[in-house]
């Protein structure tokens, strides 16, 4: 795994970039750029994985990284045992009285031959399970919700470590990538693109309006931390002790290790799916995978399962980015459904495949650090450039004002640019595919 | 008798009169989708970006119309200003195809390589839109509410159900068929029309019959702009204008272009009805037209709501993947690339 000396400049650009963040604004600033960069890195290695490995066009990341947010509710959040008795034992036969009627509907599609019966049992037995679905459902959920609705109203989790919730939010959404490969992974790539949009679309939806599972809009805060609280570091004496040495306050001290803890822990995922990525590409499988990408007849014809590949990888993928997610939502400590924007979670997650190289794991690892940190600091260099051009005008004009309240608007005029910059003029990316 | 009248004024009140609004919306934005699949063989992702950049310049127009003065009466004065919007986008599309989209086009970009350019146009365009507009609601509406108030037909049927017909909606009926018969007389009497069709059809053989390839792009521009940005200012009458809905739209706009077929104009119109009466009667709540036509005794006492309206989404979606699943190229044989 040696890196070319271009690329070893890169990252070190890069870091001093961080390191620059941290001198010019504050450390604190600096480490929660980085945290948030490692979780980019990681999203931008899922994306890479189907995209640059295999050429699938997923661009409903924004699902799966809310499913993992939802893993993290769901492992780490106490048990509402009112609720559960409440409703629990409903919701639980209801669900699976519909997914019975899907596997029924299935079945009786796959077992009898094309006739116009087939087509009248199978939506039969769907509106029926549907009518049969919603009468055992809806009244558990009346009774979940009216629980305690402004502290509870929904089921909970389980109350196990939030850890756990990682590699939980990255089975939930490979679970739910092989439900979505299996119907859509046969279409053309532009409709393969579409389904996906609409899939990560409803399960933010289900994420708003489902209560008794997610709290919906009323969100879920407070989730519990695998690192310490400022609170508890502030009133520990030997931590003080330890700031003072340092010379550090210590309301600073303790902040800035929180962040620290987080870093290590979201490096040490980060360079472990780096090393897994890695290998992945170097061995024969990353080999078909990218015969299948760069031909897929041939590969075909050599007498590689395609289909089958590209669910494999669609899976692993959308796994990656179920895990980023459950980390996201871990480093923030709440489930809000509302801020999940396909703009700021699927098509900037590709935009840092793109511009960092697709193909080449260490471009999307930088491609994550970097536009990131754009993302971030495009806000005040778009301040600082209105007020520069604005400086000529008088106080109180009307453009100046406009201006100087729309430059927060900057980020996504600047992503787009760079996007276009570079697929015109460096369209393998900053660290190309070898 | 009454009760049954009563069923279907509630109908087209709540079901009928939204949803041929909505459909014509969607099925002027999947036409705009579905040509530049046609003739430039790529989904592009910023077409509701688009229709909102076309709003936005219609929008702008009217603020300074209606500051001078200038109206229609009863009718929004955004309609005078319709126009100046649709050369606004002409030249905005344009100049994002000199600049961006050429370059790909001159190196035989892979359709796939296009649509992620279009990406980065999404994201240029939402943030100008942004920018320029602004994140919030802009009120934009004018000129008479109604053509039929809910109230005054009440009174004057004696009907215990209204019928409410916003202006909105009766103009977006209006302008969309207009629309769609000069785009179907253009592409199908017209020389510069045929050669699209030819284009669209068989690049190759229309090349060797001596057709511009730019030219044909261009014309493609201009039409698609026009159809954007009547699309995006009708849905923001009837709606509102937000920077941000516009760019929701692309998913039931995608799926009624897809539904219909991707590249077949009729195919698109089909399609954007197909998915506005699906996602309205799927999250309507029936309770009170059953009401009126069960007997006393059979009343439903819950919504008869199959799916709450955030959901839509969803219906959108599962109607695209069952027609994809059984019918890959959409109702109209569509096009693949």
């Amino acid at each position: 795994m040696t890196l070319p000396l271009k690329n070893i400049g890169l990252f070190a650009v890069m870091g001093l970039l961080l390191l620059y963040t941290g001198m010019s604004e504050s450390w604190n600033t600096a480490l929660g750029l980085v945290n948030m960069c490692l979780i980019s890195a990681i999203m931008a290695l899922g994306v890479n994985l189907q995209w640059g490995f295999a050429g699938l066009f997923n661009v409903g990341v924004m699902g799966f990284v809310a499913l993992g947010g939802l893993a993290a509710v769901l492992v780490s959040h106490a048990p509402v045992g009112e609720a559960w008795r409440a409703g629990g034992f409903g919701v639980i036969v209801a669900l699976l009285t519909g997914a019975a009627t899907i596997v029924l509907a299935t079945m009786i599609m796959k077992r009898k031959a094309h006739s116009r019966a087939r087509t009248l049992a199978m939506l039969t037995v769907l509106l029926g399970g549907f009518l049969l679905f919603r009468a055992l459902f809806d009244p558990s959920v009346l009774a979940i919700e009216s629980v305690n609705p402004a502290a509870t109203g929904f089921l909970g989790g389980l109350g196990l470590p939030i850890m756990l919730s990682w590699p939980v939010g990255g089975l939930l959404a490979a679970g739910a990538a092989w439900v979505i490969g299996k119907t859509a992974l046969g279409l053309r790539s532009d409709y393969l693109a579409i389904a996906t949009l609409g899939i990560a679309e409803i399960t933010i939806a289900i994420l708003k309006n489902e209560d008794w599972l997610t709290r919906g809009v009323k969100n879920v805060a407070g989730l519990e931390r695998p690192v310490p609280y400022e609170v508890d570091l502030q009133n520990s004496p030997a931590f003080v002790e330890r700031a003072s040495w340092l010379g550090i306050d210590a309301v600073e001290a303790s902040t800035l290790f929180v962040k620290a803890n987080y870093s290590v822990l979201f490096a040490a995922v980060l360079v472990v799916l780096l090393v897994m990525a890695q290998l992945a590409l170097k061995s024969p499988w990353g080999r078909m995978l990218r015969a299948i990408r760069d031909n897929e007849v041939a590969a075909e014809a050599m007498g590689k399962d395609v289909t089958a590949r590209h669910l494999q990888v669609f899976i692993l993928g959308s796994a990656i980015c179920g895990l980023a997610g459950a980390m996201m939502t871990t480093l923030d400590g709440q489930l809000i459904p509302g801020t999940y924007q396909p703009l700021r979670f699927t098509f900037l997650v590709w935009v840092m495949v793109i511009v960092g190289g697709s193909g080449n794991n260490f471009g999307a690892v930088l491609g994550g650090f970097l536009i990131w940190f754009l993302w971030i600091q495009v806000e005040p260099l778009g301040h600082w450039l209105m007020s520069w051009i604005t400086a000529g005008m008088a106080d109180g004009n009307a453009l100046k004002e406009h201006l100087l309240e729309s430059a927060a608007h900057m980020r996504l005029l600047t992503m787009g640019l760079v996007l276009l910059l570079v697929l015109r003029f460096s369209p393998r990316g900053l660290i190309p595919e070898k | 008798m009454i009760d049954f009248l009563n069923a279907v004024v509630a109908l087209s009140n709540f079901v009928l009169v939204p949803a041929i609004a909505y459909g014509s919306q969607l099925a002027l934005g999947a036409l705009g989708v579905t040509l530049i699949y046609g003739i430039l063989r790529f989904s592009n992702f910023a077409h509701g970006d688009t229709m909102a950049a076309g709003a936005m310049f219609t929008i702008f127009v009217t603020w300074w119309m209606q500051s001078m003065g200038i109206s229609l009466g009863p009718l929004p004065t955004a309609l005078l200003a319709l126009p100046f919007g649709i050369l606004g986008c002409m030249a905005l599309v344009l100049f994002t195809d000199r600049f961006v989209y050429r370059f790909y086009r001159q190196q035989k970009a892979k359709p796939v390589i296009l649509v992620i350019v279009s990406m980065g146009v999404m994201f240029i365009m939402n943030g100008l839109v942004r920018f320029a507009i602004g994140p919030g609601e802009q009120r934009f509406a004018d000129g008479e509410r109604f053509i039929v108030n809910a109230r005054e037909f009440k009174a004057w049927s004696g009907l215990r159900e209204g019928l409410a017909i916003k202006t909105s909606q009766g103009i977006t009926v209006i302008t969309a068929v207009i629309v769609v018969a000069l785009l179907f007389w253009f592409l199908n009497r017209t020389r510069t029309g045929k050669s699209m069709r030819a284009y669209s059809d068989n690049e190759d053989l229309a090349l060797l019959s001596g057709i511009n390839p730019e030219r044909v792009v261009m014309y493609t521009w201009l039409i698609v702009a026009a159809l954007a940005t009547t699309a995006g200012v009708l849905y923001g009458l009837d709606k509102s204008f937000k920077a941000f809905t516009y760019f929701q739209l692309l998913l039931p706009i995608f799926a009624s272009a897809i539904v219909g077929g991707l590249g077949s104009p009729i195919g698109a119109i089909t399609g954007g009805f197909v998915i506005a009466f699906s996602e309205i009667t799927i999250t309507y709540a029936w309770k009170k037209v059953l009401t009126y036509l069960v007997p006393e005794n059979l009343e439903p006492d819950s919504l008869v709501q199959l799916l709450s309206t955030d959901y839509k989404f969803a219906v959108s979606f599962v109607i695209l993947l069952i027609v994809l699943l059984f019918k890959p190229t959409g109702l109209f044989a569509g096009k693949a690339v």
